[in-house]
């Protein structure tokens, strides 16, 4: 393992857990932005350039932007009574370690089975758009009108009631 | 360790971490995030396995990874969307005070 993939994996670990346990929700909305960055990262230390790209532009772009976008629209929801956590974070917890308990054992006592191609892949964009417009066109045309329909729908939810009803 | 591993160990790290926000924290928006964690865990660990398996270039793992990140810009789109109008609502976030499905 390389040291480039120890510092990318703790600027994703850290970055998810300073989002989990931050109190101001705007800090929150950043670590989370940063943990996307190293996954974006970590893709890109995996030969998937797109992937990679696409990550940087969707994640950290837009679903960051979104995500401030709502905190900034629910605003004054933050100076919450009672503390961070929900009255059940105890058993929570619990059940987050134990997934990663039983996610960890699972990965570690399968070392010697898994796959371990070292030969670095090539997928330039032209194999994937090839790809997307000729085998996976019908995933590709899905995509697309789900697309749209949670554009719309998104809107429609979170659209004002009274100019609706008029 | 191969390099396999340490990928799979991180992705198992962040799953967990996105769970145990989606299961503990009280406000909606950090409970989506917690999701999305989750979600981004999931394509590492496609992106990972389409690097080190056989058959790279018939690009499954890829396809799979952006086909994920599509539907899950999707999902926060729609997810926050119906936050602000719980919002709007009901003038609250706080997922322990939603507690009735009347509105």
């Amino acid at each position: 393992m390389s040291p480039v993939f120890y510092l990318l994996a703790a600027i994703t670990v850290g970055g998810g857990l300073a989002a989990v346990l931050l109190r101001n929700l705007i800090h929150c909305a950043l670590a989370a932005a940063v943990s996307f960055a190293g996954l974006a990262l970590l893709f890109l230390s995996l030969d998937a350039q797109f992937a990679g790209f696409v990550q940087f532009l969707v994640y950290v772009g837009a679903v960051g932007i979104l995500i401030v976008f709502a905190i900034l629209l629910t605003r004054n929801a933050d100076e919450q009574e009672g503390g961070l956590f929900s009255r059940t974070w105890l058993m929570g917890l619990a059940i987050a370690a134990a997934v990663f308990a039983v996610l960890g054992w699972a990965v570690l006592r399968s070392g010697s089975v898994l796959p371990n191609q070292l030969a670095s892949p090539v997928a330039s964009v032209h194999d994937i758009g090839v790809a997307l417009v000729g085998r996976y066109v019908l995933p590709l045309e899905i995509v697309a009108l789900l697309l749209t329909a949670a554009t719309i729908g998104a809107v429609i939810v979170a659209m004002h009631e009274k100019e609706g009803e008029q | 360790m191969t390099p396999l591993t340490g990928y799979l160990l991180v992705a198992a790290l962040v799953f967990a971490i996105g769970l145990g926000a989606a299961l503990t924290r009280r406000n909606a928006i950090l409970v989506l995030i917690g999701i999305e964690l989750m979600l981004n865990a999931a394509n590492l660990n496609l992106i990972a396995f389409w690097r080190y398996g056989p058959n790279p270039e018939a690009l499954i793992g890829m396809m799979f990874a952006i086909f994920s990140i599509a539907v899950a810009a999707a999902e926060a789109a729609v997810g926050l969307g119906l936050v602000i109008a719980i919002y709007r609502h009901l003038h609250t976030t706080d997922l322990d005070q939603l507690n009735r499905m009347k509105g």
